[in-house]
């Protein structure tokens, strides 16, 4: 029986194994393909062809993009602190790739008879492991400018961390109203819920685009770049990096996106759903229908990482204080009455639509 | 006090309307803009494969020309350095030889014919200078190089293909332009 168990575990830690070498695989190559899309989605905006000297349409240039990174010189600063200064990219990185962990990525597999979900960890507190693990995010950021001994840098850092802070709040509280719709913190449960019924998109509106406004922020993109506001902090708080240290920051944005993407599709526009489609009538399609799944999430984040660029080459940033005043005064208050009032339409519907 | 155009304009100080205040109105607005550019024709010209036409009067690099035998125009009388504003131009004179006739027009020619291009303004004196015809600017322009030596134009980089010899090069070289 020992042995039995044994080999069970085997299997499961190989599943699990390859489903982590995959999906950090994939959110790698399109955190990767995020840059040539995010050069070519500005050149088109401003009337202009983009990169398409490497390779057919320039789809090479990301790989030249990161060889150049490699090759550059590596510059540690004398008075910065070495330690840290190395942490600062790693924690960026790490983070940004752990949020992945709990996202269903589709249904099913039937791999040789062996069900397989595309999920590394369904954790029944998903969305509190998710939330956790991005406010950490921040702390690549404050280490980052911290150890370079840099006043724009330290200035940066603590621009970032105040706006990150500011914005989980809003965020965690338009969460709250659809968590109270949902019952569930399971991230599984919540794509189920939204496969059977509508999209919760329909019930949140308000919801998701504070949640959206939040992102933004959280990820530190236009319109709420300050922490990397060029023209006042000469680049933010990854200043004083250079090579691949500076890539690393670079790509943990990228990767950040891509989740935050993958995340607002999961919690309001139905996961892995395919729209107007009954997934459950057609479960004789096997594998077919988890990839198809996969394909329409994937075109749902897509969307999405495009609004992102859309959104970027559209708006300057905000000043910081119409930046905290937007966070504090406009969205904070906001989700507080989207909650109060989801909350009452939760009690009216418990009660059979009664007062 | 009195505006000094009658363009200025008083900065618009007033608070933010409600709608100006949620911002969203005026971002979707913005955001309608950049996507009909998105789509709109791009400006780029994709240089090595497709090049501006130059206007017909365009002034590039100098050519020095000759007749319809193959023979060189240029006479070294020195009216085109002289009437260089850059003084980018220098040359030394020869007298033909006998059995010569075939390569110079007529008896004195330039042995030595120098155009810095470094120094050259490209503003066409030599051109209208000459008595001969024999230097005129083409619609190129001088292409980069590594080394300031590199862009002291000599003879054999100047002097047209003969019409004899080499008649496709030449017509490429003498362009729209009306030959002689």
């Amino acid at each position: 029986m020992h042995s039995a168990l044994l080999a069970i575990d085997l299997f499961l830690v190989i599943e699990k194994l390859v489903l982590i070498i995959a999906i950090v695989s994939i959110s790698l190559v399109i955190a990767m393909y995020e840059t040539y899309a995010e050069r070519k989605v500005a050149a088109f905006i401003q009337d202009r062809k983009g990169p398409n000297r490497a390779g057919p349409f320039g789809i090479l240039q990301p790989l030249a993009d990161g060889l150049k990174l490699f090759m550059k010189e590596e510059i540690i600063p004398n008075t910065s602190n070495r330690l840290l200064f190395i942490l600062g990219p790693c924690l960026a990185m790490m983070a940004a790739m752990m949020t992945s962990a709990v996202i269903p990525w589709g249904g099913t597999l039937n791999v040789f008879g062996r069900p397989v979900t595309l999920q590394i960890a369904d954790i029944n507190i998903g969305i509190l492991y998710v939330f956790g693990v991005v406010s950490m995010g921040v702390y690549g950021i404050m280490i980052g400018g911290w150890a370079s001994n840099n006043k724009f840098s330290l200035m940066a850092a603590l621009r970032g961390a105040s706006q990150v802070i500011s914005y989980e709040l809003p965020m965690g509280l338009s969460l709250i109203a659809l968590l109270m719709l949902t019952g569930s913190l399971k991230m599984s449960e919540i794509v189920a819920q939204q496969m059977d019924g509508w999209w919760n998109i329909i019930y949140q509106p308000l919801g998701f685009f504070i949640f959206l406004v939040c992102a933004f922020a959280e990820c530190n993109r236009t319109p709420f770049d300050l922490p990397e506001a060029e023209n006042e902090l000469n680049f933010g708080y990854h200043q004083e990096y250079s090579s691949m240290k500076l890539g690393f920051y670079l790509f943990a944005e990228y990767i950040n996106m891509f989740i935050s993407s993958v995340v607002m599709a999961t919690l309001f526009f139905g996961g892995y759903d395919v729209p107007f489609f009954n997934d459950a009538a057609h479960a004789d399609w096997g594998n077919w229908l988890v990839a198809l799944q996969g394909a329409v999430l994937l075109i749902k984040v897509c969307f999405f990482i495009f609004l992102f660029m859309w959104v970027r080459w559209t708006i300057p940033r905000f000043r910081y204080d119409q930046l905290m005043n937007l966070g504090w005064k406009g969205l904070i208050p906001l989700s507080l009455f989207n909650m109060v009032v989801t909350a009452a339409f939760v009690l009216w519907k418990s009660n059979g639509y009664k007062f | 006090m009195q505006a000094l155009t009658n363009r200025a304009k008083a900065v618009d100080r007033k608070p933010l309307s409600l709608v100006e205040k949620l911002y969203v109105v005026n971002i979707a607005k913005g955001m309608m803009i950049t996507l009909g550019h998105f789509f709109k024709k791009k400006a780029t010209i994709s240089y090595p494969e497709e090049k501006r036409p130059f206007s017909p009067v365009f002034r590039g690099l100098h050519i020095l020309n000759r007749d319809e035998e193959g023979r060189e125009r240029c006479t070294a009388c020195g009216l085109c350095a002289l009437a260089c504003p850059a003084e980018a131009i220098t040359m030394e004179a020869a007298e033909r030889l006998p059995g010569e006739e075939n390569l110079y027009r007529e008896e004195k020619y330039a042995a030595k014919y120098e155009i810095n291009m470094l120094r050259c303004i490209f503003c066409g004196l030599c051109e209208e200078a000459c008595p001969k015809d024999a230097v005129y600017l083409s619609e190129t322009f001088a292409p980069s190089n590594y080394q300031r030596k590199g862009f002291i134009y000599g003879k054999q980089d100047l002097l047209i293909p003969s019409p004899k010899e080499n008649p496709g090069e030449y017509q490429k070289a003498i362009g729209n332009r009306k030959a002689n």
